[in-house]
């Protein structure tokens, strides 16, 4: 177990973000985070990553517990992650964007990186080349120069993929990849993220709203509703538990 | 270039490596950075596979199937292949799994390349119909580690079981080399089976060989020359260009890093040496155009006027021809402002020779590039051929000829305008099918190539059509439908065009405007449009269109062999022709005896002396519903020309 999250309950103000919830995540899985809109997929998600920090509750990270952590805290310990509205830097070039996810192995002062020739001209390299393994894994080397404001969305989703694989984490947050994406991208999307959990080993948990691609590619699945967990399976089980049914189109009163 | 016992492609490749070892011989971009192999690395990679390929039962006169994209790794295991006596066969990489069936079958493959995962799982799923396939060899591991599959062993575990036997045993494989000869069978490239089975075309040593060295040493290419491998590897041409000219010459071969990548790359090498079929040069300009049109004013008038310029003086400066010391100094500042960053953006920059060729290429489209000084050419040839047919030398270079025949070749048409090829470049059979082999080479070796043309008065080849379209004016003039229907095409208001005139006094034309090009032309002017059948019955329309028509005709005044198939009557259909009614196939060619029968009632028209014809036809929506369209279609005469007097003779 890589991941587990005992009775988190997160509130802003009165509004209860999230209830008591409990869910574990195995090493090298995909863990899907399903749910009806605000059911807390989101907040859970800044929460694994210290974004938010919960009320109540524990997360327990390789073997290390915090009541909450800093999300830069989370970066170092191995925890990455992309975002539902893409946040690169818009003017700079897909290597640059990408090159950032570096940024936290970097190890050169400022006075080296001032000087660049000598160390940290031979550390750059090192990350060059760490980068474009993982834009020859991704495919995008023809928009390796290109700023990333000019791609296409489906292309930037990807671009953030990278960028959060080059800091090599050992638990990766996707939150919607696939939203807004036609279904060949989506079908590229699905592949990378199989291939990235297969190739390197990383544990994968993801938000999805396409049931489609959650029952394809996760190996277990939670599903929030109102905040709450509602129900907690392998796809199979999930695709026929009653309350999950109910959640998703309602229930006749 | 020394010919004498270096008749196969091992044979040189060991050359190379002993006179210009360290010299790069392939190189590929690989992790954003330019790997190279030289001469040498080459040459023992290739001999290190050869002994791995042995160990696994490779013997002379197999054939090994390949299905990758143009890499290091496919270029040395065709020549490893042909080290041991045996015959790559490579295969289109974008082909589907179902089409790989019938050369597996066919040419009885027991061993496999296969690039990444994509081609592996083509394999393995044609595996159960293809008895003899008992090998795959991978080059990309990525996405493989879960298959269990017996048939699968990777590049780098032949390559090393090879490598080891041969710091065991390295004069076995050095004697396999030396007792091939020039006769062996080299390869055999799979011709695309649209209508029936495809043809394997089995090409020796010396038919590859021999075609490429003529060419090399006409064109100069020299180890200094550089070339980007980017077509794929299982087309001929392709194969002459990366791999019989390099080992010939010694140059040297790029690969690209992705198809994606391929202009980048191409900025990046600056290529000597070029190939693109016309819809990789359209593409281009377009890309230049769509690029100029969003540019500042001050840019897009410095490039309108130099333009202008190199139009007028271009193309004569890269003939040779005189041009007067005003336009040559024009043109210097041009080339500096405009034309010398246009190459570099194209990549063009150190292009010493660029060939076209596949089709027909507009002459505006060809002017363009020749105007900014890419010393672009046409040549003819076909896989049967080993490419080089007929070349357009330095000099002697024309939008609308393919150029005289290549030294060696020996040229002529048939009674029926075919033209008949015979050459050392001649392939040697379609394998395992004598039939075909018998009627595409008669008993004195002439191969017949089924594209019609003639001789121009320069002693150029021009092909104006395949032999099975052309037909002949009552007055016994050719009629090469296509020939014409091309001539109209080439404007851009002209979208399709359906010529007829087979047995007819006079040839008469249907045409389809380009409604986007029309379009943009009609609101230029201010007029207001409602659609293309609007459009197409317009009389600036019409007006527009005679125009293009008359001038086909003034060009075909000046060529006595068809000068009298000039274009006299045209109507403009008031329907685009579509693949989904049967008008065109899918590819988008003209179905011309469906269109004729389609339209009987316009054609007939056509021949009458009606300026106007009613029509009544039937339309088939995109949602499938049908309805009916009646309108009255205008009939114009074009202008035609007396033909160019001093050279009726012919």
């Amino acid at each position: 177990m890589i991941l587990s999250v005992e009775n988190v309950s997160l509130a802003f103000g009165g509004v209860k973000a999230l209830s008591d919830v409990s869910f574990d995540v195995e090493e090298h899985e995909i863990r899907a985070i399903i749910g009806p809109n605000g059911a807390g997929k989101s907040s859970m998600l800044n929460v694994l990553n210290g974004v938010y920090h919960p009320q109540t509750g524990k997360i327990r990270f390789k073997e290390k517990t915090f009541s909450d952590m800093d999300p830069h805290q989370a970066a170092a310990l191995g925890i990455a992650r992309t975002f539902q509205n893409i946040a690169l830097f818009k003017g700079m070039t897909v290597l640059d964007n990408v090159m950032t996810g570096r940024n936290l192995k970097m190890r050169c002062n400022f006075l080296q990186q001032a000087v660049w020739f000598g160390p940290a001209k031979r550390e750059e390299l090192e990350h060059r080349r760490a980068v474009e393994q993982i834009i020859d894994f991704l495919e995008i080397q023809h928009i390796r120069k290109t700023p990333v404001g000019r791609l296409p969305y489906g292309l930037q989703k990807r671009v953030e993929l990278a960028r959060a694989l080059a800091a090599e984490p050992q638990l990766l947050l996707l939150d919607e990849p696939m939203a807004g994406m036609n279904l060949e991208e989506k079908q590229d999307m699905c592949r990378f993220v199989l291939d990235v959990n297969d190739q390197f080993g990383t544990t994968i948990v993801l938000i999805e709203h396409d049931m489609g691609v959650v029952m394809d590619i996760s190996d277990r699945v939670v599903v929030l509703d109102y905040g709450r967990k509602i129900a907690d399976g392998v796809p199979e089980e999930i695709r026929n538990n009653k309350a999950v049914i109910d959640a998703y189109l309602g229930v006749a009163d | 270039m020394p010919v004498g016992t270096l008749d196969t492609f091992p044979k040189l490749l060991m050359h190379h490596a002993a006179t210009r070892g360290a010299r790069p011989a392939i190189r590929e971009k690989d992790l954003g950075i330019w790997q190279t192999w030289t001469w040498q690395r080459f040459a023992d990679e290739v001999r290190a596979l050869a002994c791995g390929l042995h160990a696994e039962g490779l013997r002379r006169g197999n054939h090994v199937a390949l299905v990758s994209d143009n890499r290091p790794q496919l270029y040395a295991a065709m020549c490893a292949i042909q080290c041991l006596g045996a015959v790559p066969v490579p295969l289109y990489q974008d082909a589907v799994a179902d089409e790989m069936v019938f050369p597996i079958q066919n040419a009885e493959i027991a061993l496999a390349f296969a690039e990444d995962q994509e081609q592996v799982d083509k394999l393995l799923e044609i595996l159960p119909r293809c008895a003899t396939l008992k090998r795959i060899y991978y080059d990309d591991a990525r996405g493989l580690r879960h298959y269990k599959q017996p048939e699968l062993r990777s590049y780098d575990d032949l390559l090393k079981v090879g490598g080891e036997s041969l710091a065991r045993d390295s004069t076995s494989i050095d004697s396999e080399i030396a007792s091939g000869s020039g006769s062996d069978v080299a390869g055999m490239f799979f011709t695309s089976g649209t209508t029936a089975a495809p043809k394997g075309v089995v090409h020796t040593h010396a038919s590859l060989l021999g075609p490429a060295r003529t060419a090399a040493e006409m064109e100069r290419l020299g180890e200094d020359d550089v070339i980007l491998a980017y077509l794929p590897p299982a087309w001929i041409g392709q194969n002459i260009f990366s791999c019989a000219q390099a080992f010939v010459t010694g140059y040297c071969i790029c690969c690209p890093e992705a198809p994606e990548t391929v202009m980048t790359d191409m900025r990046e090498i600056g290529p000597t040496y070029y190939f693109a079929p016309p819809r990789v040069l359209e593409a281009l300009l377009t890309q230049v155009s769509i690029r100029m049109d969003d540019a500042a004013a001050p840019k897009r008038w410095l490039y309108r006027k130099f333009m202008g310029i190199a139009g007028r003086v271009g193309g004569a400066l890269l003939d040779g021809k005189p041009v007067g010391i005003l336009g040559r100094i024009a043109y210097a500042i041009g080339d500096l402002l405009v034309y010398g960053p246009l190459r570099n953006v194209l990549g063009m920059s150190r292009v010493r020779i660029g060939y076209t060729a596949g089709e027909a290429i507009g002459p505006d489209l060809f002017k363009f590039y020749r105007s900014i000084g890419i010393n672009l050419k046409q040549l003819y040839g076909s896989t049967e051929t080993a490419v080089f047919v007929c070349i357009q030398p330095d000099g002697e270079v024309r939008a609308d000829t393919v150029g005289p025949a290549v030294n060696g070749v020996e040229l002529r048409f048939s009674p029926e305008r075919e033209l008949l090829i015979r050459s050392d470049g001649l392939f040697r059979e379609y394998y395992k099918n004598p039939d075909a082999t018998r009627q595409a080479k008669d008993a004195e070796g002439w191969f017949h190539t089924g594209d019609a043309g003639f001789f121009d008065a320069g002693g150029h080849v021009k092909i104006i059509d395949r032999v099975k379209d052309v037909g002949k004016l009552s007055d016994g003039t050719l009629f090469a439908p296509k020939y014409l229907e091309n001539k109209l095409k080439f404007f851009p208001y002209i979208k399709e065009a359906v010529c007829f005139g087979h047995e007819r006094a006079e040839v008469g034309a249907f045409i389809n405007i380009d409604p986007e090009a029309i379009g943009n032309w009609a609101e230029k002017r201010g007029m207001p449009y409602s659609g293309y059948t609007d459009l197409a019955s317009r009389d600036e329309v019409y007006d527009l269109i005679r125009e293009c028509v008359e001038r086909v005709n003034a060009d075909l005044a000046g060529e006595p062999e068809i000068a009298n198939s000039q274009i006299h009557r045209f109507l403009i259909l008031h329907k685009e022709l579509d693949a989904d009614d049967g008008e065109l196939t899918r590819t988008r060619k003209v179905r011309r005896g469906f269109i004729g029968e389609k339209y009987g009632q316009l054609l007939e028209a056509l021949y009458s002396s009606d300026s106007m014809v009613h029509v009544n036809a039937q339309v088939r929506y995109e949602d499938g519903r049908t309805g009916t369209f009646s309108a009255d279609l205008k009939i114009r005469d074009a202008k035609t020309f007396a033909p160019a007097a001093a050279t009726r003779a012919a």
